[in-house]
């Protein structure tokens, strides 16, 4: 009887997976880098890898529905004659009208508004639907100065002075001519139709001690009203904490690498910069090493998703935390109702990510009038308003769970990590030990 | 009116409003500046011993007109809208950055980044400017008399900069729609910046803002004129070395 040889079965390198295959295929055939939207896509250690442990005999919780757990935080009063005051400690992170439509602006600002926390300019100056529509308006100080003018700052609530972001630490923006439409090339004093290359570095400072006379020139014009932020990408938090508090600081913004842009390399987004859980106990540290942690308050942004996260930054020390990716899910980005204009674009809901084209099927990342007509920016609106009291609702739920009767006495100690490597990020135990990696010389 | 008295120099300046940095902050005078409501009788100020201080007369936004009688740090005339500024010393860096309209005149050098950003009015520099001056400029235009340093006009998008002297190394480099005019040498040219025809409509512009700076004795047929290639607009892979 003949012996047939058993076939094996066929078998993919996890190394040059098909991903990685169809983008050597890619760029084969097209001679350029890939351009995207959204941050990091890899897996991460993220807070998914810590767990709280709740209330036992030596810890007694509140009653979840009874008890008083206060989410309001204070922002900016270190130095700024009228701090930011926000009844929940979670904002809308910068995003910039030209990337985004009007009315999605709009959206954000309605839903952070009817939360009571603020929302935020981007690479592309201050629109009159997110001021009129935004109780609370932080206007970003980027390296463009894409209308930059002194009046929009005074209008602001806050000023933000834009380093970096998590997608993209060391690099600028971009816009594709395709998204330049007459209003925004207006705004950006560009030729319409033109790539935007956005500078990746201020053009008037350089380091932390012109970065301490810039921020002296800030409050001049608005006569130290206004707190100044200082947000950071996800790169040397200990280092770029303490010198934005020794800059003149008012908070801190620090954007990990899950952290959205716009459009940026897909080389840039996956390969530099930290996750937002390895920045955040630096940026702690770097503050209670100053004796400023709480007076200088720390914002951490990149991969918010839920009220377990929010628990867990302010657990880590935090005082607030930003969405953007969240925020555009909210209001309707990447919904499965336009699966098929998705598959026409050659993508699948929940994976488009091409922001930067100007297609956008659910009519937020455009500036073709037909498609932001999808937005309704009343009901978007609501969505990013019921999305945020829900995320409020899950952090005071733990927090209670934990015996607090505000989110931000939660504490390191009430959390545990699955993973030595989360472990290590942040500080805590592993589950189950008593050990935290990289403390005690072990 | 400030909490502190007068000196002596204040007391005697005539109409002027006169602020002695010596003796008030410089955030008495800023705030000062600012509560100027339009109709406002005081126009005119002097400001005294500003010896090197930091953002000088910033986020003015009444056409007064404003005289600093020395030298001024960082930021001086920073966003200024309307007024008419002069310092008569030498400014450091970004003087009149993002401006809006007004003018500023310094009587010495500026250091970098003057006129960074700038999105209307006049700056005029009397001696030279240092590196990156004009970068990222949004509309503004800026007279040198003397030279100006390396990387100036930098992403440049809009206005005008004008150079009696010498420009330094990487002039213009991924200029938008600025316009250059260099009297003198010029180092070297910055990526898609390239020198363009001298049309009669630029003769007459250059004139106009000679003029406007109070420049005498200098033809404008005797500058050459810079602007964008335009090559760089729409990403080209084959333009990728010169980036």
């Amino acid at each position: 009887m003949a012996y047939h040889n058993p076939p094996t079965t066929p078998r993919k390198s996890a190394t040059f997976d098909d991903y990685t295959l169809s983008e050597i295929r890619r760029a084969a055939a097209t001679g350029i880098y890939d351009i995207r939207g959204a941050g990091a896509k890899r897996k991460l250690p993220h807070f998914d890898d810590l767990l709280f442990l709740g209330a036992s005999i030596s810890r007694y919780p509140l009653e979840g529905y009874r008890e008083r757990c206060d989410t309001s935080v204070v922002l900016g009063s270190r130095h700024a004659k009228k701090p930011v005051e926000l009844k929940i400690p979670i904002t809308i992170a910068g995003m910039s009208f030209g990337s985004l439509s009007g009315p999605a602006k709009e959206a954000l600002g309605r839903g952070a508004t009817i939360a009571g926390t603020s929302t935020t300019t981007g690479d592309g100056g201050m629109t009159e639907e997110e001021r009129g529509h935004s109780k609370t308006l932080v206007y970003q100080y980027l390296p463009s100065r894409y209308g930059m003018n002194p009046r929009d700052l005074r209008r602001a609530d806050a000023i933000e002075v834009v380093v970096g972001q998590g997608a993209k630490p060391g690099g600028g923006g971009m816009l594709l001519g395709q998204k330049i439409s007459d209003r925004v090339a207006e705004m950006r004093t560009l030729p319409k139709g033109i790539d935007q290359r956005s500078a990746s570095r201020h053009p008037d400072w350089t380091g932390p001690d012109d970065l301490e006379i810039k921020i002296l020139e800030l409050r001049e014009i608005t006569d130290w009203e206004k707190p100044i932020y200082v947000k950071v990408g996800g790169a040397r938090p200990y280092y770029d904490t303490a010198l934005a508090v020794k800059a003149g600081a008012d908070v801190v913004v620090i954007d990990g690498m899950q952290g959205g842009t716009a459009a940026t390399q897909e080389v840039f987004i996956e390969n530099v910069g930290q996750p937002t859980l390895a920045c955040i106990r630096p940026a702690v540290q770097a503050l209670q090493d100053l004796g400023m942690h709480r007076k200088v308050q720390l914002i951490i942004s990149g991969g918010i998703r839920n009220g377990a996260d929010v628990a867990k930054a302010l657990a880590l020390g935090v005082d607030a935390v930003s969405i953007g990716t969240a925020a555009l899910v909210a209001l309707g980005d990447n919904d499965p109702r336009w699966e098929a204009e998705y598959n026409a674009l050659g993508t699948t809901a929940g994976a488009y990510d091409d922001w930067h084209e100007g297609r956008d099927p659910a009519g937020i990342t455009t500036q073709d009038p037909e498609l932001m007509k999808r937005v309704d920016p009343i009901a978007a609106g609501r969505r990013l308003a019921n999305y945020l009291k829900v995320m409020t609702l899950e952090a005071q739920t733990i927090a209670r769970a934990c015996g607090k009767n505000s989110l931000h006495n939660l504490e390191p100690e009430d959390l545990v990590a699955l993973t030595i490597e989360s472990a290590a990020m942040a500080g805590v135990p592993l589950a189950g030990t008593n050990w935290i990696p990289g403390k005690n010389g072990f | 009116m400030p909490a502190t008295p007068m000196s002596k120099a204040e007391r005697e300046q005539g109409d002027a409003r006169v602020f002695d940095l010596s003796l008030h902050s410089l955030r008495e005078l800023n705030q000062a500046l600012h509560k100027l409501t339009p109709g406002s009788n005081e126009t005119a100020w002097e400001v005294l011993n500003p010896k090197g201080s930091h953002s000088v007369a910033v986020g003015v936004d009444q056409p007064v007109s404003i005289d600093v009688r020395g030298s001024v740090g960082y930021y001086c005339a920073g966003m200024n809208d309307g007024a008419a500024i002069t310092v008569h010393g030498s400014a450091g860096p970004g003087v009149g950055e993002n401006m809006m309209s007004g003018s500023i005149v310094i009587k010495g050098d500026a250091s970098q980044y003057a006129g960074a950003t700038g999105r209307g009015g006049l700056l005029v520099i009397e001696g030279n400017a240092s590196s990156r001056c004009g970068i990222s400029m949004k509309g503004i235009d800026i007279v040198v008399h003397g030279n100006i340093g390396h990387m100036s006009a930098f992403m440049a998008q809009s206005g005008n900069l004008v150079v009696l002297g010498d420009a330094g190394d990487a002039l213009g480099d991924s200029i938008y729609e600025a316009r250059l005019f260099v009297r003198g040498k010029v180092e070297s040219l910055g990526a898609d910046c390239i020198a363009k025809e001298m049309r009669p409509e630029h003769i007459e512009l250059l004139q106009g803002l000679l003029d406007k700076a109070g420049v005498t004795g200098v033809k404008a047929s005797e500058f050459k004129r810079y602007g964008s290639a335009r090559k760089l607009y729409n990403f080209n892979i084959d333009n990728a070395d010169a980036y």
